[in-house]
């Protein structure tokens, strides 16, 4: 682990009386291709939402690329600023603007937010989605878009503003296996080029195949965390061996059907 | 965790100003109307008013009659000790016919523009209330011989009585009077020939008030109504000469003809035997003038050929048009439609440019409401919860009157602009709950990926959350259009004359609602249906992506 871009340290963040993180200890180098396991409800996407600038959280550090955000309840407007430029997200659903070609979706952030202008902002967008593969789809709406064209254009859009650190939420979600392979060769691409990923997936194919390293989230704290090969086929954690016989369960009863 | 800071400041302040100063109008307004500023609303009158006939008490066949109790004293007005019951010189009329027919009197509240229409309904069988004798009526109608002579007079403030002398004199002058009337009639001509501003009101109360507070330059009504406001208002003065003399009649539908004449005996033996002048000494507006039509009644001209103007009259500055001469005879042809085609027009615009430019005014509060419902504190999101609510939950009529009527004595708002604010504010409530949840229909996802891109609130709102609600807020705001190019009528209240009040003038004179009926609401369809149009081809350019 070469340089921190990551570096999270007894994050807490309490909803109403539910404690949803309780001390998340995380640290990811630049460059790596980290996943974020675990059951659902234990954290994953709160944590995600959390480095992203959406969620106040009550206690602890979090810090991104030198970026220092502070716990309590008033966002710290120069921080969650500073953090845009750091931070790029790609959400389970997508949220592609509905009213706008997946085109636009891409430019539309360098252009009003970067301030580069607009001929520049079209034409590189049109070179990163043709990058990932969906060049020819450019000027669709996003309900024209299948799962995967679309979670491919919402890369695009967070790529367009060149963040050091993306984060994704369920990418392989909509994926089918060969669309999958295609987006982990496309992310061990990006990572090849110094970008940083942390993405949070129930996919333990996927996190074998193209994840450098496995970190396991459950009831809101860091419980187990290694390389692929040793965390999915030697899992100390109950929470872990849980997660991947539910997995092996699913698999089996696909199989007898 | 971001935050709207600088736009929810700016948005508290517009509109929290505009919520305020709603709520505080209404709220004073709503004192002021309870201090009698306003009209008083139709009291429903539908006990007779007992004849007090001698001790017969076998019951009597009724006799329906219809009158305006707004009409008020002393024509028809609700007992104030008893509203159900109805008092003033009509109902004294209508019992003394009754008497003669051997029949039992029941009153029927109905408005006065609507008596001609109800009668021919067969709502009852006579109409009564200051219904002047005009050549319209006696086209379409079964009429009484007249009972009453009354005289066009006109009334200023005490301050102008040397200035003003005749019609003539006020070129340029905003004259009021009570539409669809004789009074009305007269000043639509003078408009034309003497450059006279007719303003057309629903009653007769507000025209004198209206004058008083400076609106009006002038009142022509008849005497009877004048010497009531000038007991009731102070500082008027009512000039002496008469603009135009008209008869007070029953009115009845044509097939009533038999009846007609029997009423016709009945009120001539009451001219004969004191009966008519009783009654006319006892609300006090008997005068010397009444003996000579009685005695011409009587005299000379038989019932059924009764003229609408007498001849002689003393119209000393105008010829008084509507009551005999040929040229507003109602033929229920052509001619008629062509003569009244400018002036619907005319009305249909000024409906249109007020819908348009109060449905500007809605969208524009209604952006503001919504904006600060979504995006406000609690204190201003309970302000405006207050304001839509207030809005929605109270008649627009009432919110028209309070703005126009009730507002007077602290702001004296032109009749249009009264109009329009009033139908723009009520607007403004629903469009604010149709932005409020398009605005709310928008992802919140869309709304994090756009911060996350670096969006600031501002440009969330401008380039993604905005267009978005708005494409979901055309086709209930195309509603909302068309519904409020339908309200619009509603400020014909504030002497506004748009197309249905139009209409309703065009009707009251050629008696016959057919075709102003027709005109009036293929006119209505002419503007609304383009709009629908228009909405739906923007929806549709809107599903194609934006360039």
């Amino acid at each position: 682990m070469s340089t921190l871009l990551l570096d999270a340290r007894g994050v807490r963040l309490r909803r109403g009386t539910r404690e949803v993180l309780c001390g998340v200890d995380l640290q990811v180098g630049a460059g790596e291709l980290v996943a974020l396991m675990g059951l659902s409800g234990g954290g994953k996407t709160t944590f995600l939402r959390a480095v992203a600038g959406l969620e106040a959280f009550d206690a602890g550090t979090l810090s991104v690329d030198g970026i220092d955000l502070r716990a309590g309840r008033m966002p710290d407007r120069d921080a969650v600023r500073a953090l845009r430029r750091k931070v790029g997200m790609v959400f389970q659903f997508h949220y592609l603007f509905e009213h706008m070609t997946a085109l636009h979706n891409v430019w539309l952030a360098p252009v009003h937010v970067h301030r580069v202008p607009k001929a520049e902002a079209e034409s590189r967008a049109r070179a990163l989605l043709d990058q990932l593969g969906v060049g020819a789809r450019a000027n669709a709406l996003p309900r024209e878009l299948s799962g995967g064209e679309a979670q491919r254009v919402a890369i695009a859009r967070a790529l367009a503003v060149d963040p050091p650190l993306l984060l994704m939420d369920e990418p392989t979600a909509s994926l089918d296996p060969a669309r999958r392979d295609e987006l982990g060769e496309t992310l061990e691409k990006l990572t090849a080029a110094g970008r940083t990923l942390l993405a949070a997936t129930h996919d333990d194919d996927f996190v074998r195949d193209f994840a450098d390293r496995v970190i396991v989230m459950a009831q809101g704290q860091v419980v187990e965390q290694g390389p692929p090969s040793s965390v999915l086929v030697n899992p100390q954690h109950p929470a872990t061996k849980q997660l991947l016989s539910q997995k092996k369960n699913h698999a089996e009863k696909e199989r007898s059907r | 965790m971001t935050s709207s800071a600088p736009l929810r400041g700016r948005l508290r302040i517009v509109a929290v100003g505009l919520a305020s100063l709603w709520l505080a109008s209404l709220w004073l307004a709503t004192a002021a109307w309870a201090q009698g500023a306003a009209p008083r609303p139709p009291a429903d009158t539908r006990q007779p008013a007992a004849p007090r006939a001698p001790a017969d008490t076998r019951p009597l066949p009724e006799m329906r009659w219809g009158g305006d109790p707004e009409g008020g004293f002393p024509y028809v007005e609700a007992d104030p000790n008893d509203p159900t019951r109805v008092e003033g010189f009509e109902v004294d009329v209508a019992g003394l016919i009754a008497r003669g027919l051997g029949r039992r009197p029941h009153f029927v509240s109905v408005q006065f523009t609507s008596i001609d229409a109800s009668v021919k309904r067969g709502d009852f069988v006579i109409g009564l209330g200051g219904i002047e004798d005009t050549p319209a009526r006696r086209a379409t109608l079964a009429v009484t011989v007249p009972y009453y002579e009354f005289r066009e007079v006109l009334t200023v403030r005490e301050a102008d009585r040397a200035r003003f002398r005749t019609l003539s004199d006020f070129r340029g002058k905003r004259v009021g009077t009570l539409g669809g009337t004789i009074a009305y009639e007269i000043l639509l001509k003078a408009e034309t020939d003497l450059g006279v501003v007719p303003v057309s009101y629903d009653d007769d109360v507000h025209p004198y008030s209206d004058l008083v507070l400076g609106r009006l330059d002038a009142v022509l009504l008849d005497d009877v109504l004048a010497n009531k406001a000038m007991r009731r208002e102070k500082g008027l003065a009512t000039l002496a000469g008469t603009v135009a003399i008209g008869h007070y009649v029953g009115v009845l539908d044509r097939a009533n003809d038999a009846l007609r004449d029997r009423i016709d005996t009945i009120l001539k033996a009451a001219m004969r035997d004191g009966a008519l002048q009783a009654i006319f000494t006892k609300w006090r507006i008997w005068n010397t003038e009444q003996p000579v039509l009685y005695s011409r009644v009587l005299g000379e001209a038989p019932p059924s050929a009764a003229p609408g103007a007498i001849p002689g009259a003393a119209s000393s500055t105008l010829p008084a048009a509507p009551t005999g001469s040929s040229s507003s005879v109602p033929d229920g042809g052509l001619g008629v439609v062509v003569r009244y085609l400018p002036a619907l027009a005319r009305a249909a615009l000024i409906t249109i440019v007020l819908s348009c430019l109060a449905m500007a005014l809605a969208v524009a509060g209604g952006v503001l409401v919504a904006s600060g419902r979504v995006y406000g504190g609690p204190l201003l999101r309970g302000v405006l919860m207050a304001y839509v609510e207030l809005t929605r939950g109270t008649p627009v009529l009432l919110q028209l009157f309070v703005l126009y009527y009730g507002l007077a004595e602290f702001v004296r708002l032109p009749a249009f602009l009264a109009a329009l604010i009033g139908l723009g504010l009520n607007y403004a409530a629903y469009e604010s709950e149709i932005y409020r949840s398009a605005l709310e229909a928008v992802p919140r996802g869309q709304l994090e990926a756009a911060r996350i891109l670096g969006l600031t609130e501002r440009q969330v709102f401008v380039l993604i959350r905005g267009p978005q609600a708005l494409r979901l807020a055309l086709a209930p705001m195309t509603n909302d259009f068309v519904a409020l190019l339908k309200d619009s009528s509603l400020v014909s209240v504030l002497t506004v004359v748009e197309l249905t009040k139009q209409t309703q003038i065009f009707a009251a004179n050629i008696g016959s609602w057919v075709v102003p009926g027709a005109l009036c609401a293929a006119m209505y369809l002419a503007m609304s249906l383009p709009l629908s149009k228009l909405a739906r081809r923007m929806e549709e350019r809107w599903k194609a992506p934006t360039p």
